[in-house]
């Protein structure tokens, strides 16, 4: 494969807007995804979003930048004082339709009972649903399908109903 | 060569892992709990994925969670390191299952050497001296009875599941078996989940003597010499030293020739090591460790091999690249485990590191995981630093851990440094008379002094 193939396959996976695209030859792979590489500090600064939003090629033989401590910032916890945060009880792959061709359990403005399946979490070849624990309103939806995920990680913001 | 290891551990060895990868020019993951997201190995990785809460049962010992970190970020191999999954079979079983390569010997050896019945049984039938004692599980009390009427008294019960001195009674006389065996095996079966006893003469004053050995997967087996541990307290080594003063050349090329056949015999492959009792005369075979161990420091001071290096080479498909003749032993080596906790009552002491200073120069060397600001969590193992020193011969390097103890500071928590420094003052351990009760005679010894009234004598 040479840089022009490459870039060849990068423009298109980009135009198509696939989450993650990866290809093996006898002597190569390539894997490319357009959401943030599995580094899974939260680190969720208006930058960092923006640059990850970009196809990102991920030769797997690049190294990666180290790890920096994770850092709580300061949306994620403006977030958690106005809503409800889902977190991932699991390590794992995110999923936000039961399958490929099929369309999103929930979208941002949907409203949401407690037990509604709001997504899944694959680990180790199992398919977890994740549910709703309150009643309310999704706000944001903090994971990209087919992104991994660690534990404690916020999926979903939910703006809990207000009793009457 | 590997691409990418995922480190299954935390603290001290979860960072001398990755130090070892980065050295081969592989990439590390590191995971970790909720406690553990301003630990040292966390920030040292080139990834980390959280795995769970705090408690280890939710994290560290959580296969799923630990597969499913492993898989997200395509690592190709796992290093168990220590305590925690390194000598669970199960979960190497699962490594292979998820063609992950799991570093360190294959899922049967560790299963058949975590059984300590069938462990004697197989070490006995190749020919390893062990202890005289039951042929397997001993079930009734009356079998026990029968057992020591044959090897005679005093004889210790130990769980077939067993190991950290859980489930293991000492007994001296007939009268005391039948209290004996239920608590052991109540205490067996609330720990392993498995309530099965053996039993084996008692050695009153052994020392603990272990051989490394280093095994690649083509059948080459090396032995790195021993280390004696017989510092211990409740079964936690405190101080490990080699070479033994109590081995003679002869002894110890002897030892670990056993060692090493024994290790091939039953397809070992990896670093491991085979604890010996050695009653001045004769040695014993007590259990095989199938990881890398605390201490294999002080065997890389004295011989310049990386165990954990080796360990991934080996891992990878390599050969040994070294023979038993090139193996070459260089002074003494001791190690001190620098536990958090308070130096009198060995009760643990977690909490916030204002301060440290390290000490350094020729011969020392510190591994740990600490820094200043860090916090201890009172969830894990208490060791916070491992110091290491080596010199010519045993007098130096005693004084060097002396001045090295000595310019060790730690601000903020209780360590058991201050003991460390008490017991290289002790002329026991100087003369090294050693024997595993050394720290109980050494505590009785330090509260007689202390209760001696001032000013007198």
């Amino acid at each position: 494969m040479n840089i022009k193939e490459l870039k060849e396959i990068i423009r298109l996976v980009a135009e198509k807007e696939f989450a993650e695209f990866e290809l093996e030859q006898p002597d190569f792979k390539l894997r490319i995804r357009r959401n943030a590489p599995p580094i899974i500090h939260t680190v969720e600064s208006s930058a960092a979003r923006a640059a990850s939003s970009s196809a990102v090629a991920e030769p797997i033989q690049a190294p990666s930048a180290p790890a920096t401590p994770v850092v709580e910032t300061a949306p994620q916890v403006e977030d958690e004082k106005v809503y409800h945060i889902i977190r991932s009880p699991i390590v794992g792959t995110f999923y936000r339709a039961p399958n490929p061709t099929a369309s999103p359990f929930v979208e941002v403005g949907d409203h949401v009972e407690p037990g509604t399946v709001l997504c899944i979490i694959e680990a180790m070849k199992l398919m977890n649903e994740i549910t709703s624990d309150v009643a309310g309103e999704v706000v944001k939806i903090y994971v990209e399908n087919g992104q991994p995920v660690e534990y404690g990680q916020p999926l979903f913001a939910i703006k809990p109903n207000t009793r009457a | 060569m590997f691409r990418k290891v995922l480190i299954a551990n935390r603290g001290e060895i979860a960072c001398r892992i990755i130090w070892a990868c980065q050295e081969l020019g592989i990439q590390t993951v590191a995971v970790f709990s909720e406690a553990d997201r301003d630990a040292l190995h966390v920030q040292l990785a080139d990834q980390a994925v959280c795995i769970g809460p705090a408690p280890s049962s939710k994290s560290y010992l959580n296969i799923p969670a630990i597969i499913s970190a492993a898989e997200i970020t395509d690592a190709d191999a796992i290093h168990p390191g220590y305590g925690f999954l390194a000598e669970n079979a199960y979960f190497a079983e699962v490594c292979e299952a998820c063609r992950i390569k799991f570093i360190g010997p294959p899922s049967s050896v560790i299963r058949l050497m975590g059984d300590k019945v069938r462990a004697r049984e197989t070490m006995k039938a190749l020919g390893v001296p062990v202890l005289p004692g039951s042929d397997g599980v001993v079930r009734t009390v009356e079998e026990a009875l029968a057992v020591i009427e044959q090897i005679g008294l005093p004889v210790i019960l130990k769980a077939a599941a067993g190991g950290g001195g859980r489930g293991m009674r000492i007994v001296r006389s007939r009268e005391e078996l039948p209290t004996a065996f239920q608590t052991a095996q109540s205490e067996a079966e609330a720990a392993f989940k498995n309530g099965d006893l053996y039993i084996e003469r008692y050695l009153e004053r052994p020392r603990h003597i272990e051989i490394q050995v280093l095994a690649d997967e083509h059948g080459q087996v090396v032995h790195l010499g021993e280390r004696e541990c017989s510092i211990q307290r409740r079964y936690q080594k405190l101080i490990e030293e080699a070479p033994s003063v109590a081995l003679t050349p002869e002894l110890r090329a002897e030892m670990g020739a056993v060692a090493a056949r024994a290790a091939r015999e039953i397809g070992y492959t990896s670093a491991g090591t085979m604890e010996f009792l050695f009653d001045g005369e004769r040695y014993y075979f007590m259990e095989m460790n199938t990881r890398i161990q605390v201490e294999h420091p002080v065997t890389e001071m004295i011989t310049n091999v990386d165990l954990v290096r080796e360990q991934i080479l080996i891992a990878a498909g390599e050969p040994l690249s070294f023979r038993q003749e090139e193996i070459i032993f260089f002074g003494h080596a001791i190690e001190c485990r620098v536990n958090a906790e308070d130096p009198e009552t060995f009760t643990p002491s977690p909490g916030t590191i204002t301060a440290i200073t390290v000490p350094g120069g020729p011969g020392v060397r510190v591994d740990t995981a600490i820094y200043p600001g860090y916090t201890v969590p009172p969830y894990y193992d208490s060791l916070i630093a491992k110091l290491i020193v080596r010199d010519r011969n045993r007098e130096r390097a005693l004084a060097k851990m002396r001045r090295a103890l000595d310019g060790f500071i730690i601000e903020g928590i209780k360590t058991n440094i201050p003991m460390h420094q008490k017991i290289f003052q002790d002329p026991d351990f100087i003369a090294g008379r050693l024997s595993t009760h050394f720290m109980e005679e050494w505590m009785r010894r330090m509260k007689a002094l202390e209760e001696e009234p001032i000013g007198l004598g």
